[in-house]
């Protein structure tokens, strides 16, 4: 199997800009993270805010550079800073952001929201690129009569749909997905969750997860990873950092988990009724 | 006697399409230092029937119930007035966006000491004594210096923290929590919910927890309600509703826990809704 993204010692400061009474500080939000995913695996970076994970997923997304560390797609080295993006670089990575409402354009209709990056990015003709979205929104499990709705029109679940479909339009080779499931009720939540697995599948995707939601990320990832102040204190297969975590972030991160089996009801209240 | 007693509650919004009802005949009881949870997704109506207990409704929102008491007063006959008297002292309720539910133009101490002045009628020294007392019995670190912080100056954490602190300034009976804990980390969510429920069982609150997190109703309830568009599904002890739901709502919910996933795929609401309940 391919190594589709790798990331080596991927480091990001910010420079806070003093005032008059107060000096420039630099804030380090990600310290030196590696990591690299297999084309259709599943990557998951846990973390509370703060803690960098979105730092890292716009680094990998190609919309910030790193200060220092290499980023590898596909085997090439990519440098925004230095050399910009290229258009073959924005085809193959993608990203799905948390909140469907506030991610697409309310003023384009839904072809017009995913014909965009072919505009952009392609010079596909407008009947070739209204085919390709037609077949795309029957992909994600809505029909040609969504094709000239504006996304007011749509629920939650129905919103992330679309946003994965834009996302999907130019073939990605790396779908980065930063909590795309937290805003969505429990049982649209398990939809989108079976959407994606699907598409996996289906285009054999790599999927870079980005989540605070254990549940979940046990449910979906290959890899996981913890982070926590800017540094992957945990980075392993599901099954291990699972069974057998290292660090003492994780262990709390565990116990913080509510549990919502019979046995830890049974539990509480007898620790009540005592 | 029940603490909270409603009876077919019914809230309908008027619409330009005619009227739209929210709550439709909802039963609900509340037990002295009880814990009781709500759960149901967006739009099932169970922040709409806490807001119409409260009066928080706008004014666009039909509120109809043949009984709604709190501690033997009927809260339907009551003036606005009257109603202010009760609400943020009896009962009171704290919110999902602990940020923006915080006026962002006034200090902490400020709002904590505006609803000791409204509904207790202290002194200014009782009341700076009395919201120190209770940051401390929140949990926040130097409770005298943040009297002067404004909510822009503390994490989502500690602004949740101190939006309970307003809530319980008054020792109400009832605590009503929309979503404490769902713009919070995990991490977090733990320490508040801890809190809520050490909070709970000191002061002997009836506690009305709305969540749409399974997760959060098995760490804290004792009695549950599952709400799905406007209707009541299903009621029951928080053993019996994990051990052996009665609705197929309640399962499906149950089943869309990433938890409980059996095999490659996660069974859906919509797969679960229309089929026969086994053995019944």
């Amino acid at each position: 199997m391919s190594v589709v993204v790798e990331g080596k010692n991927i480091k990001r400061d910010y420079h806070v800009g003093g005032g008059m009474f107060r000096g420039a500080r630099t804030v380090h939000a990600v310290k030196g993270v590696s990591f690299s995913v297999e084309q259709g695996k599943t990557l998951a970076i846990v973390g509370e805010s703060g803690c960098g994970k979105s730092t890292l997923a716009r680094i990998i997304t190609l919309i910030d550079p790193a200060t220092s560390g290499d980023l590898l797609i596909d085997g090439h080295k990519v440098d925004i800073a230095k050399d910009g993006l290229s258009k073959e670089m924005r085809r193959k990575v993608q990203i799905v952001f948390q909140n469907p409402y506030g991610s697409l354009n309310p003023r384009q209709k839904i072809g017009d929201i995913l014909g965009e990056p072919l505009i952009i990015n392609t010079d596909k003709p407008a009947e070739e690129r209204r085919d390709l979205a037609h077949a795309m929104l029957k992909k994600v499990g809505l029909g040609p009569e969504h094709y000239n709705r504006y996304p007011h029109m749509f629920s939650g679940g129905q919103r992330q749909r679309i946003a994965i479909a834009r996302a999907l339009m130019l073939n990605p080779r790396l779908l980065v997905l930063d909590e795309p499931v937290s805003a969505l009720d429990l049982s649209v939540q398990a939809q989108v969750l079976n959407l994606l697995a699907d598409l996996q599948d289906e285009f054999e995707l790599t999927y870079v997860f980005i989540s605070h939601d254990l549940s979940v990320v046990r449910y979906i990832a290959d890899d996981v990873m913890v982070m926590y102040f800017g540094e992957a204190v945990e980075y392993g297969p599901r099954d291990e950092v699972f069974s057998n975590p290292q660090h003492s972030y994780t262990k709390t991160l565990f116990a913080a988990t509510p549990r919502a089996d019979v046995a830890s009801i049974k539990a509480r209240l007898a620790k009540k009724a005592a | 006697m029940p603490l909270l007693d409603i009876k077919n509650l019914t809230v309908s919004f008027d619409t330009s399409t005619g009227p739209f009802l929210a709550v439709k005949g909802i039963d609900l009881s509340v037990e002295p230092r009880e814990v009781l949870a709500i759960v149901g997704e967006s739009g099932s109506g169970k922040s709409v029937s806490m807001l119409a207990v409260m009066g928080l409704l706008p004014s666009s929102a039909t509120v109809t119930a043949d009984r709604m008491s709190f501690d033997g007063i009927d809260l339907l006959g009551l003036d606005a007035a009257e109603r202010r008297k009760i609400v943020g002292k009896d009962i009171s309720m704290i919110f999902q966006e602990p940020i923006a539910s915080l006026n962002p133009c006034f200090t902490v101490g400020f709002q904590i000491e505006e609803v000791l002045r409204f509904h207790m009628g202290m002194d200014r020294a009782q009341r700076r004594a009395r919201a120190i007392e209770l940051l401390t019995l929140v949990g926040i670190p130097e409770p005298a210096e943040r009297l002067s912080s404004y909510p822009h100056q503390m994490s989502g954490g500690q602004c949740q923290r101190v939006m309970i602190a307003i809530a319980i300034a008054c020792n109400p009976k009832l605590l009503i929590a929309d979503e404490p804990t769902t713009a919070l980390d995990v991490t977090i969510q733990k320490q508040i919910l801890d809190l809520l429920v050490r909070l709970q069982a000191e002061y002997g609150m009836g506690l009305i927890m709305i969540t749409h997190n399974m997760g959060v109703v098995a760490e804290t309830a004792d009695r549950v309600i599952v709400q799905y568009k406007g209707t009541k599904m299903e009621e029951a002890d928080v053993l019996s509703l994990f051990e052996s739901p009665k609705s197929n709502y309640t399962r499906a919910l149950l089943s869309a826990l990433p938890d409980n996933a059996t095999g490659d795929r996660l069974p859906t609401v919509s797969d679960m809704m229309f089929e026969p309940a086994p053995g019944a």
